[in-house]
């Protein structure tokens, strides 16, 4: 097979090749390292390429299978990190200026779990600076561009993590989401995006932005790719204080029985407060057409009313930039990370300002400011403690909607794939796209985005699916047998209406679409 | 309406140990209060008698056992740090020369 055939294979393709001997590790890794340095120059998803240790850990896992060893899964199959996830040996900068460099003394719990699957490690992916955007137009390395449309956001804080899935830089790969870092950006790449039940996925190493609401999660181009990943990452860790008790749920099975495309009995739950006006035509339009197509898979559709769903933007605007004004007072310029000398007297609370005000971009002051702002003194009862009051609110929003439905789904965004600059001056723009996807984080539920067609503008558009807290094979269950439907129309996974990537020397390129590929007839 | 003054931010700037510049202060002046203004309609359902969630999935008594574990590898921590002097993080004197 050659190198390009193998970037085009998902995760469970590439682990039969190599479980059946049929291609290596090291070819594997070869074929990614290749495609990257062919595209990432136009895609910029990664901000650190790992070659010699991924190598490294692929021809470790090829002599491993010659002498005859029982190996995991996915072991072989390369897999790239969001790069707020700390790794011994390669630079960990959470996107930003202020860890220039930083190496890591530790690997988070994700990475052991990676390493001890033997899954090579690409690299380190771009994003928004300390997790704090929906475009990854405030990485301080630059922004990634939307394999779809180079002209294009690929969505954020993680879409370096997404944009390299979609293009074939990697079959899978971790991000995280704390309002919808992981989820938008697979709708706005075509992939397949979780965020796994609060507590389900260890943040032991994960560089904290907001310490209620982030979680951990895979990023596939399909259900049963994402699954696997899911079910490498998840369990218990004694070193992350909210790490859940419990076994996790099968997500691989879930992903399989529901390949099978058998929803009789299952209840679709859909938001009243999630569609509508202010969502794209197109959107709609996609999400309209994956409703009938759940219900020809059996399934009962119904509307749930979540009242309190229209205060989630503004609890989540207040709790999470409080959260992570204190999560980020530990970037000083003391122990580690940028230290800026300013000008006399100089002392320490001076130097820490100093170190401080250079290292970090404007979206990452906009939230300290806001987050001290909504802790300081006399404030608290009229911000942060009403914010957690209508958390509970909506956690009873969902839990009453939950008894009426087995899963609840929503568009993940409501637009497609913006152009660069035009939500940059407009902050609140910004963060009004993340209004469908914020509420899962303030419950702590577990949710999904898988591509549900392209718009009308060409563009993907995700489908987002969330089920009730340790439940997460619902998401797979459901997801599965959506994906295998919608394929079925469309004739291909909608990837591959992505055109080649071309460098841009050779000119700008716009998606090829076949006509009526990618939108349900 | 709120009405958040730039000395209000300055002020905000100093408790989160961050220098802005006056540009910079002004340009959070303004956001600041059109998002406090976005976010400020909470009250209307946030009342007293609802209970405040800070946790999503409500866990008790955390505790791991107490048996010693290895540290992180020191030298490894000093190759990050900015300045270190005997095995010391060397910063500059808390307080000014007065």
């Amino acid at each position: 097979m050659s190198a390009s055939d193998l970037t085009r294979l998902s995760a469970a393709e590439l682990s039969d090749q190599l479980a059946s001997g049929t291609t290596t590790a090291v070819a594997a890794t070869e074929a990614h390292l290749a495609r990257i340095a062919e595209v990432d120059p136009a895609v910029h998803a990664y901000l650190h390429v790992n070659a010699d240790g991924a190598l490294r850990t692929a021809r470790e896992v090829d002599a491993k299978r010659a002498a005859g060893e029982k190996l995991p899964r996915l072991a072989g199959v390369p897999i790239a990190l969001k790069d707020l996830i700390v790794t011994i040996g390669m630079p960990t900068t959470a996107g930003s200026k202020m860890l220039e460099g930083w190496l890591s003394p530790y690997d988070a719990t994700v990475v052991e779990r990676v390493k001890a699957a033997g899954m090579p490690i690409l690299g380190k992916t771009n994003m928004d600076e300390f997790a704090m955007g929906a475009s990854t137009e405030w990485s301080a390395y630059g922004p990634t561009h939307n394999p779809w449309d180079l002209g294009r956001i690929p969505g954020g804080s993680g879409g370096g993590s997404a944009a390299a899935v979609a293009a074939y830089e990697a079959p899978l790969a971790i991000g995280s989401d704390t309002g919808g870092s992981i989820r938008a950006p697979s709708a706005f790449t075509g992939t397949v995006g979780v965020k796994p039940t609060y507590g389900s996925i260890s943040r032991y190493g994960m560089i904290a932005m907001a310490s209620s609401l982030d979680q951990g999660g895979p990023v596939g181009r399909t259900v049963l790719d994402t699954a696997l990943l899911h079910e490498v990452l998840a369990g218990h860790d004694p070193r992350d204080s909210t790490s859940l008790p419990d076994a996790p749920p099968d997500f691989v099975a879930a992903a399989l029985r529901g390949r099978k495309g058998d929803l009789t009995g299952v209840r679709v739950g859909v938001i009243k407060q999630l569609h509508g006006e202010g969502y794209q035509p197109g959107v709609t339009a996609r999400f309209d057409e994956a409703l009938e197509v759940l219900r020809g898979l059996g399934a009962s559709v119904v509307e749930v009313d979540c009242p309190h769903f229209a205060y989630a933007f503004d609890a989540y605007y207040l709790i999470m930039p409080a959260e992570a004004s204190s999560n980020l007072a530990r970037f000083d310029g003391v122990r580690y990370g940028l230290r800026v000398t300013p000008e006399p007297p100089v002392t320490a609370e001076r130097m820490m300002a100093a170190s401080r005000g250079a290292g970090f971009g404007p979206e990452v002051k906009r939230r300290i400011i806001l987050g001290t702002y909504a802790l300081a003194a006399g404030h608290f009862d009229e911000y942060y403690g009403a914010a957690l009051r209508v958390r509970t609110l909506i956690q009873q929003d969902f839990a009453r909607a939950f008894e009426q439905a087995d899963v609840l789904v929503s568009p993940t965004a409501p637009t497609t794939a913006f152009r660069f600059g035009e939500k940059l001056d407009d902050p609140l723009a910004m963060y009004k796209g993340d209004v469908a996807t914020i509420p899962a984080n303030l419950a702590g539920d577990p949710a999904m985005s898988l591509p549900s067609g392209l718009s009308d503008d060409g563009l993907p558009v995700g489908f987002q699916i969330i089920a009730p807290q340790r439940a997460d094979d619902r998401l797979y269950y459901v997801g599965a047998a959506l994906e295998a439907a919608l394929e079925k129309r469309w004739g291909a996974p909608l990837l591959s209406n992505l055109s080649e990537i071309t460098l841009p020397s050779s000119g700008a390129q716009s998606p090829d679409l076949a006509p009526g590929k990618g939108q349900s007839q | 309406m709120s009405d958040i003054s730039s000395d209000e931010v300055a002020r905000l700037a100093v408790m989160a140990a961050l220098d802005l510049t006056a540009a910079e202060i002004a340009q959070l002046t303004s956001e600041l209060n059109v998002i406090v203004d976005s976010v400020a309609n909470l009250g209307k359902v946030a009342t007293l008698d609802v209970p405040i969630t800070s946790h999503p999935v409500p866990l008790e008594n955390v505790f791991r056992a107490d048996v010693p574990e290895p540290s992180i590898d020191l030298a490894e921590v000093w190759a990050m740090a900015p300045e270190v002097e005997a095995d010391m993080f060397v910063v500059p004197r808390m307080l000014s020369e007065d």
